[in-house]
């Protein structure tokens, strides 16, 4: 993992000591909401429904156990004992008061975190294949490119007042677990047929009030000219984004009207001038980094499989949950375990500190002290051996995170909606439990196969749901929730945006309409080996909204 | 018919302003304005406490009284007023002085 230099706590604790300040001049009234709010937002403080929220970056979502023992202290200690995991792979507060920001900040800066750049018009932390470093199917790790892209990213001068946010994903392998062509820059990294590393570059991507899936405006970047081009991006964004309209602020709409070739165009002139100058990455530079994400040290394990066959014979629950959420590992004696945050009824994406402080206790115990959160709002241990993963499954039930339903249909990503955001529309958490429980049968969700569900409570899209198998997005009308459905979005290496079925349902009708929806895929699929996602593709929306709205044409 | 309601500076606690002319952390004792003359004096008043750094993001808001109790028009001020309705054990809900409308 990436250790902070000299420099780094200098700068963060630095930084603490700046908003402290600030809030005391808040607090004593010394300074203005307005004057205050830029500079709170700054640092992830935002104001939410019943109490302000904090926000805390989680680089590319890896933690340690004793960055996550911490997270959990500030949730007993200055919240409500519990956060809730992003889809940023970030962390969120729900109820901390203003007056304890600071020393919430202290506590983090002491394990080498902070929430700098989690809000406002700048580059947010950049996210990566949570399965980084361990996934078999991958070329090299993305993170240290994360980590790079991180420091350079950091209070930079140049790009600290963006038309809008702007958020940077990268994955190392070909399949795109790290959604990146939903995102202002989605970077693959990948080898050329030399065996070079470099990256296949994505720009424009991204979801809210007018979802665009990303151009790719570059096959291969040599490594080495990843700031150059990303400053060259960022560059034309800046100079040419739209300031009048915050709503076509962001790049995907930049891309748009430019059109793709003439803003690749654009960069590529910005890039000439920029090459093999300054913001070339030293060779020496990058392998540096990259140590800090060396692989723990993996010795054979062979006695793994017998083991693992032994407790799949002695419990159906360790069977299922080896067969749901465990992923293969480069390593064939390891696997990457899927923590659950998603139990069914549960509230997606929230940790109890008891939980957390557990699957620190679980992460150095069994998992090389290495835990990740990924996008899908769950939480991963990429290091287990197998030999060890019953031991890891009998803790996890005891603080009951061992829901076996990675990928399956109650594994919703769900925004926080209107039970704590100030921006949504209807709720999101209650639609997700009410789901869930419909669906609770894992026998059942097995039989469906992999569908990913998400939903967002406002046109701002937290919840993905344009990239939901299935999406639900809530709106007010009328004074009253209602819900659209949109079918066929993917967030992967085939990303798709959904298109929305018909007409919307009140919360009273939504659940039904899912399991509809559900039914009806069962009943067209090819077989079971077909996924909700490919019979949508070949069947498109038609037998769906015949499902769904028929009995009404007909009573009509 | 309208309330006036904030977040307090310090702890983002949701309030309102209340008819002993303070800002009070359950909506059962806030002002009513019936008129266009009490709108504007509640918002003069918002405007005083935002002024003097008391509250935050003040908001007139549409409320009905039903068997006596101020009950907010939109889903949002309800929420607001009682706490995330998937943790009821959170907000003003869990309160021992908490009465829900009915």
């Amino acid at each position: 993992m990436y250790r902070y230099d000299e420099f780094d706590h200098t700068f963060v604790q630095a930084r603490v000591a700046e908003l402290r300040d600030q809030v005391e001049r808040r607090l004593a009234g010394e300074i203005t909401e307005d004057q205050f709010k830029p500079l709170r937002l700054m640092n992830g403080v935002y104001l939410q429904l019943h109490a302000y929220m904090l926000r805390v970056a989680i680089p590319y979502g890896t933690l340690s156990g004793r960055q996550m023992r911490m997270l959990a202290h500030i949730a007993r200690t200055y919240d409500k004992g519990y956060g809730h995991f992003t889809t940023r792979q970030n962390i969120q507060y729900n109820w901390p008061a203003l007056a304890d920001i600071p020393a919430i900040l202290d506590d983090l800066a002491r394990v080498e975190m902070h929430a700098i750049q989690t809000s406002g018009n700048c580059i947010r932390n950049v996210t990566a294949d949570h399965f980084a470093g361990a996934a078999a199917d991958e070329v090299a790790d993305p993170r240290p490119y994360a980590e790079i892209l991180r420091q350079w990213s950091s209070v930079h001068p140049e790009f600290s007042y963006l038309p809008r946010k702007f958020k940077i994903a990268i994955t190392g392998a070909e399949r795109d677990r790290a959604a990146i062509q939903v995102h202002d820059i989605g970077l693959h990294l990948k080898k050329d047929a030399s065996g070079t590393l470099g990256f296949a570059v994505y720009v424009g991507g991204g979801q809210g009030r007018t979802p665009m899936i990303a151009k790719k405006i570059r096959d291969f970047l040599p490594e080495a000219d990843l700031l150059a081009y990303c400053t060259a991006i960022l560059r034309v964004y800046n100079l040419n984004g739209r300031r009048d309209n915050k709503y076509k602020a962001r790049i995907k709409i930049l891309v748009h009207e430019t059109g793709t070739a003439e803003l690749t165009r654009q960069v590529e002139a910005e890039f000439a001038h920029l090459k093999d100058g300054e913001l070339t990455l030293p060779e020496a530079d990058i392998r540096a980094i990259e140590a800090y994400f060396a692989p723990p040290a993996l010795v054979a394990r062979p006695e793994g499989d017998a083991a693992v066959t032994q407790a799949r014979l002695d419990s159906r629950g360790f069977a299922d949950w080896l067969g749901q959420n465990v992923t293969t590992h480069r390593h064939a004696d390891y696997a990457a375990v899927t923590i659950s945050l998603k139990g069914i009824g549960e509230v997606p994406g929230d940790a109890t500190d008891t939980q957390m402080d557990a699957v620190a206790d679980i992460a150095e115990a069994y998992g090389f002290d290495e835990i990740r959160v990924s996008h899908e709002q769950n939480l991963i241990l990429p290091h287990v051996a197998r030999a060890d993963l019953k031991a890891v499954y009998d803790r996890l039930v005891e603080i009951g995170l061992a829901t076996a339903n990675s990928n399956l249909i109650s594994d919703i990503i769900a925004c926080p909606g209107l039970d704590y955001c100030a921006l949504a529309n209807a709720r999101s958490i209650p639609v997700a439990q009410d789901i869930s429980r419909r669906f609770a049968s894992l026998e059942r969700q097995r039989e469906i196969g992999e569908l990913k569900l998400k939903i967002s409570g406002c046109i701002n899209a937290c919840g993905h749901h344009h990239v939901g198998h299935i999406g639900i997005l809530g709106v007010e009308k009328k004074g009253a929730e209602l819900y659209q459905i949109t079918l066929g979005g993917s967030g992967d290496e085939n990303t798709s945006i959904g298109e929305i079925v018909g007409r919307g349902f009140p919360p009273e009708e939504l659940t039904d309409a899912i399991e509809t929806i559900v039914d009806t895929y069962l009943a067209l699929r090819l077989d079971g080996s077909e996924r909700f996602i490919d019979a949508y593709r070949r069947l498109g929306a038609a037998p769906f909204k015949e499902a769904l709205y028929a009995g009404e044409a007909k009573a009509a | 018919m309208k309330v006036l309601t904030a977040n307090r500076l310090i702890d983002g606690e949701v309030v309102w302003y209340g008819t002993g002319d303070a800002w009070i952390e359950l909506i059962d004792g806030a002002r009513i304005a019936r008129d266009k003359a009490g709108e504007e004096m509640l918002q003069a008043l918002g405007k005083a406490a935002l002024a003097d750094n008391l509250v935050v993001d003040v908001d007139l808001i549409d409320v009905e009284q039903q068997d006596g109790r101020i009950v907010p028009t939109r889903l949002r001020e309800r929420i607001r007023a009682a706490g995330p309705t998937n943790h009821l054990h959170h907000g003003k809900q869990a309160r021992p002085d908490f009465a829900p409308a009915a």
